[in-house]
């Protein structure tokens, strides 16, 4: 008996243990980069563009850039994706395309990020001749986050109780006037929460905007969505190993290593908050 | 066409309902009264609530289903092809089971179809609201609180709440599924009572497991049993001296 009792707590502590490993290499990430870059973050930093070969100056182009960036590819794969999840669960009949289409969207979640840079680099870039700029990278970005939303959004959708539809269908009201007005604002808190979080995964992505939007260094802020831009990611990748003053830059590359994580973090924070109001509020 | 004396506002003729390969339903004649209301009775399994969501195409919304023979509303076949199955709702209504309003305010969920239906006249949904809920008998626990969530409602409520919904699109006959199932028992009386009073103006067939409510409450009864209309007629007949032997079993308690 005193052996079984052993037994558990044993394995009790080993589960905490796992969970509080998980928690502390977080914790010790933020606590690094806190450390590090606390000393250099200033109004100054977040607001003047690089001067002196990147070595002085903040990164406002930088932050700009991935903003817009990001921003792009909300615009672009919100609606793609929340569509095509409208088609996947409430038009198309249930059978073997539908099942290829989601292999097909599974399988785009699982491409390596730099795979989505060079074909954006061959598509947007260089074939539709766009160059390098906002519009290829936010293209990019978005086919990058398309598969999240689109299983974000198909969640979101059946969730949404099978009754609602019916009673709706039975007043006499078409497919797809229930679909506008009932199914998706009830599923609406759910697409956003689950594509917020893609989103904030798309903000700090290197690779997808390397060959097609990032600027190794513009002071010029952007004045088209065809204007290349500077980008957070890019921006830390480029002092970290490229440039010639890999030493001096070091604090520069610590701010903003910070200032991209506060951003992720904050984007996921929004997402939190949505979810957990909503959950308030739902009452099925 | 029908003639204007037709009572029959609803026939079905030799109807044979398919989920797949399995047969729910075979060969089903049965025709259904104007200001009557109908019961279908029979153990679960047995069709009747497959042939309740035929008579306004609800079962289209299942892949895989397959109907033959005719449902002729007023003269028309419903299952005809080019007939819109979203006019066929509005003029068949049906309340579920489990009472689904939507999560929007009391009086949002009134107004939901006969907006969408074209009506945007402030004064003229007011006075359907009001009227709906009236006739649904839960205007005087809600006119204080038309704004709240329906979702606050009792049980009870929820389903008057679901009735006058669907009394607001004006339809011509009232499909009930099991309204009373999900309820307690003073819940039950308070929607019996609300039949008795609807089949006035309107055609109600109705769903029921509980024989006592297809007694109280209905002039005609169905019995069903393995996708079969045994038997049909008058509901003090059926009651009281059916003619088959499958039918005074299941009424009497001996099998079902």
């Amino acid at each position: 008996m005193r052996w079984r009792y052993f037994k558990e707590g044993v394995f009790f502590w080993l589960v905490r243990l796992s969970a509080f490993v998980i928690t502390a290499a977080l914790g010790g990430l933020l606590a690094y980069i806190l450390f590090n870059g606390l000393g250099i973050l200033s109004w100054n930093f977040l607001t003047l563009p690089p001067t002196d070969s990147m070595t002085k100056g903040g990164i406002m182009p930088a932050i700009l850039g991935t903003l817009y960036l990001t921003a792009g590819a909300i615009l672009i794969a919100l609606p793609l994706g929340i569509t095509s999840a409208v088609y996947l669960t409430e038009y198309a009949k249930q059978g073997p395309v539908v099942r290829v289409i989601r292999i097909g969207v599974n399988c785009l979640a699982g491409v390596p990020s730099i795979v989505f840079g060079l074909f954006g680099l061959g598509l947007f870039v260089v074939f539709l001749q766009f160059g390098s700029c906002i519009l290829s990278g936010s293209l990019t970005l978005g086919i990058l986050i398309l598969p999240t939303i689109i299983g974000a959004s198909e969640e979101a959708l059946k969730a949404v109780p099978q009754t609602f539809r019916e009673a709706s269908l039975a007043l006499g009201v078409s497919k797809w006037q229930t679909i506008c007005r009932v199914v998706l604002p009830n599923a609406l808190p759910g697409i956003l929460t689950g594509s917020i979080l893609g989103i904030g995964r798309a903000a700090g992505e290197t690779a997808p905007v390397m060959f097609t939007a990032a600027a190794f260094y513009t002071a010029k802020l952007p004045s088209s969505i065809f204007d290349e831009v500077m980008a957070l990611p890019f921006h830390i990748y480029v002092l970290a190993t490229a440039g010639t003053h890999i030493e001096a830059t070091r604090p520069i590359q610590y701010g903003t290593v910070l200032v991209l994580v506060g951003l992720v973090l904050g984007i996921d924070l929004i997402a939190i908050v949505i979810r957990s109001t909503i959950r308030k509020r739902k009452r099925w | 066409m029908v003639s204007v004396e037709d009572n029959r506002v609803i026939k079905a003729k030799d109807v044979n309902f398919f989920y797949g390969k399995f047969r729910a339903l075979t060969d089903i004649s049965m025709d259904f009264e104007k200001s009557r209301v109908t019961a279908l009775i029979g153990p679960s399994g047995c069709g009747k609530s497959t042939l309740l969501r035929l008579l306004n195409r609800m079962n289209d919304l299942i892949d895989g289903t397959r109907v033959e023979g005719e449902v002729l509303f007023e003269g028309q076949n419903i299952y005809g092809p080019d007939v819109d199955p979203v006019e066929i709702r509005r003029r068949i209504g049906m309340v579920f089971q489990k009472p689904n309003p939507f999560p929007k305010s009391i009086y949002n969920n009134i107004t939901y179809g006969p907006r969408l239906a074209g009506l945007d006249n402030r004064v003229e949904l007011e006075a359907l609201v009001e009227q709906s809920l009236r006739q649904a008998v839960l205007w005087d626990e809600v006119k204080d609180i038309l704004g709240q969530s329906a979702m606050m409602l009792s049980g009870g409520q929820q389903q008057r709440l679901c009735i006058a919904r669907a009394l607001a699109m004006k339809p011509d006959v009232l499909l009930m599924d099991e309204p009373t199932s999900a309820l307690d028992p003073i819940s039950t009386a308070k929607i019996e009572e609300l039949i008795q009073d609807l089949k006035k103006d309107y055609t109600i067939i109705i769903v029921t497991h509980n024989m006592q409510q297809a007694a109280r409450i209905s002039d005609m009864t169905g019995f069903f049993y393995l996708g079969r209309l045994i038997e049909y007629s008058a509901t003090e007949k059926i009651f009281t001296r059916p003619d088959i032997k499958q039918t005074e079993d299941y009424i009497t308690g001996r099998f079902g």
